[in-house]
């Protein structure tokens, strides 16, 4: 298997707050791996420092072989990776087409038409609400426009910030199963972000917790769940 | 009714150029939330080339009048573009994430520095130009009162009209002005998406300039006259129409240059000649206390 993203030793601030404690993360090609950690760990950071979005104070980013670490967002978002930020960010005063069009905005456009029927066969739901504008969807109907638009661009490492948060647990089961059937189907590397630990666990094949910017514990799935110190922090008491 | 109709085709022909102007002022509202004080001043500059572009190519003796209008145009936009460009790397996108007002100062900076520059190498006095495209139709008579609807005003407005449509639809149905909007809703997100945000701003600063600079060549052919500070009073009441129509909206700043077009000319017409910029301004002042997301903007409650 070939390392595709890497971190290491990264560190990112916000002004003169760090956010990020030189974190070193490895996802193979092809892997599910799942962040969790508490509110305010520096999951989202991660997610976005990986975009550039802040950059990396120290440390390197090694994508696909090329270190990213100083580039522009933009341009990195254009080597084949892909964000479902947290929040959604749909862009409100779009209709659900037209936010799907923006994630496209980069790709072939001989893609295109085929590019949004696998996306409509992920999420029928938002094949209904074509027209409609992104500000006036459901929170899961706006989780899935976000993860559909992510999937726009063909990603190779796709990055999903929380897709359960704030969702009916009915559609949170939809979600990832989707999310599996994107790894699986398609084969994209997914670097999945969550609260909802034992969703996450059971569905990635490795995981990593981050405390407070740092990373305290990793290993696959299934071990991380028999440990008893996931479980009393994480599992215990939390949304199943 | 003779003398309402001429105001009204006066006023119509006013807020053409205003509401030109206008859709610079909002575009760049919409996608960097700052007032760019110097657009007015682009339109100048705009007013300028071109008249540098016929006066040179009339005294060469090349072309007709139509032919020099349109290539004057053409000129004007593209330097008023550049001139645009710059504007936005120089002045503003080094302040860009600092407090709002700084913005806002460097952007009367500016204004007053293109005033001067201007001033410097054209000179302080107004630059005639002659008429260069008469006659018209008379559409009503009576008495000594004639109602006039010249050639000059149909191609203002219908120049005006195409130029809209087309940079509505351009906005709407392009991917070009999905970037934009998509820049205007969530900069960071279409940051996420691969757009090249900077290129995106330029871009706007580059299209307004140029629609101003269409602005420029008609208000330099319908009144004939320009000099370094036109560019003052009518950005103040293009950007009072961007505002009465909504800042931040497209169709919004189309309507608010008809209306401050129409009400200018018919307060000067059945009022007073001598407060007709005063107009203007009342309506700037009564809109911010009444109604500051004007007739078509939508009230700030949506952001994330
Ligand atoms: N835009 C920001 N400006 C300043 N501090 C921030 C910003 N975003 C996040 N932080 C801080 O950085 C830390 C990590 O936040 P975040 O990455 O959002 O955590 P998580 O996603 O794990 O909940 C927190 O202490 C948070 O308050
Ligand atoms: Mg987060």
């Amino acid at each position: 298997m070939t390392v595709l993203l890497d971190l290491e030793g990264v560190a990112a601030y916000y002004g003169a707050i760090q956010a990020l404690n030189g974190i070193d993360i490895q996802v193979m090609e092809g892997e599910i791996v799942t962040l969790i950690g508490a509110n305010g760990a520096g999951k989202s950071t991660t997610l976005m420092t990986i975009c550039g979005s802040p950059q990396a104070r120290s440390g390197r980013i090694m994508y696909a072989g090329e270190d990213i670490t100083n580039r522009p967002t933009h341009q990195i978002m254009r080597m084949g990776i892909s964000q479902s930020p947290e929040g959604r960010r749909i862009f409100p005063r779009m209709t659900v087409l037209e936010n799907l069009q923006m994630g496209a905005a980069f790709g072939d456009p001989a893609h295109f038409d085929a590019d949004l029927e696998e996306v409509f066969s992920l999420f029928p739901r938002l094949k209904e609400r074509i027209a409609q504008r992104g500000g006036t969807l459901s929170g899961g109907e706006q989780q899935m426009l976000a993860i559909g638009r992510a999937l726009m661009s063909r990603p190779r490492l796709l990055l999903l910030d929380e897709p359960s948060l704030g969702i009916a647990p009915m559609l949170v089961r939809q979600i990832f199963a989707a999310i599996k059937e994107i790894n699986a189907a398609k084969g994209v590397t997914i670097l999945l972000v969550e609260q909802n630990a034992f969703h996450a666990l059971r569905l990635a094949h490795r995981g990593y917790v981050l405390v407070n910017g740092a990373i305290q514990m990793s290993g696959t799935g299934s071990e991380l769940l028999a440990r008893p110190e996931i479980r009393a922090a994480y599992l215990e008491g939390g949304a199943v | 009714m003779e003398y309402f109709l001429q105001q009204l085709i006066n006023g119509v022909t006013l807020g053409s150029i205003y509401g030109l102007i206008a859709i610079g002022y909002t575009m760049v509202y919409g996608i960097i939330g700052m007032i760019n004080f110097a657009h007015g001043d682009i339109f100048m500059i705009g007013a300028f080339s071109g008249l540098i572009v016929i006066v040179g190519l009339g005294a060469l003796g090349l072309g007709s009048a139509g032919g020099l209008i349109v290539v004057a145009i053409i000129g004007a936009m593209i330097v008023a573009a550049a001139y645009g460009w710059a504007l936005e790397r120089i002045a503003y996108r080094p302040l860009r994430g600092s407090f709002r007002l700084a913005a806002l100062i460097s952007a009367i900076g500016m204004s007053i520095l293109l005033q001067n520059y201007v001033q410097l190498a054209q000179g302080a006095r107004v630059k005639p130009l002659q008429p260069m495209i008469e006659g018209g139709f008379v559409l009503m008579q009576k008495g000594d009162f004639t109602v006039n609807l010249s050639y000059l005003q149909i191609i203002i407005v219908g120049t005006t009209i195409a130029l809209m449509t087309g940079f509505s639809l351009l906005i709407a149905k392009t991917s070009i002005g999905r970037s934009q909007r998509a820049c205007e809703q969530d900069m960071k997100m279409a940051a996420l998406l691969g757009l090249d945000v900077n290129r995106t701003i330029s871009l706007t600063f580059m299209m307004g300039a140029a629609l101003a600079a269409v602005a420029g060549m008609m208000f330099l052919i319908y009144y004939g006259v320009i000099d370094f500070f036109i560019g003052f009073l009518v950005g103040i009441k293009a950007f009072t129409a961007a505002v009465l129509g909504g800042i931040g909206s497209l169709p919004g700043a189309m309507l608010g240059g008809l209306l401050i077009g129409l009400i200018e000319t018919f307060w000067s017409g059945y009022f007073t000649v001598e407060y007709k910029d005063v107009a203007a301004f009342a309506i700037l002042v009564l809109v911010l206390i009444f109604r500051p997301t004007g007739l078509l903007g939508r009230p700030e409650v949506e952001k994330v």
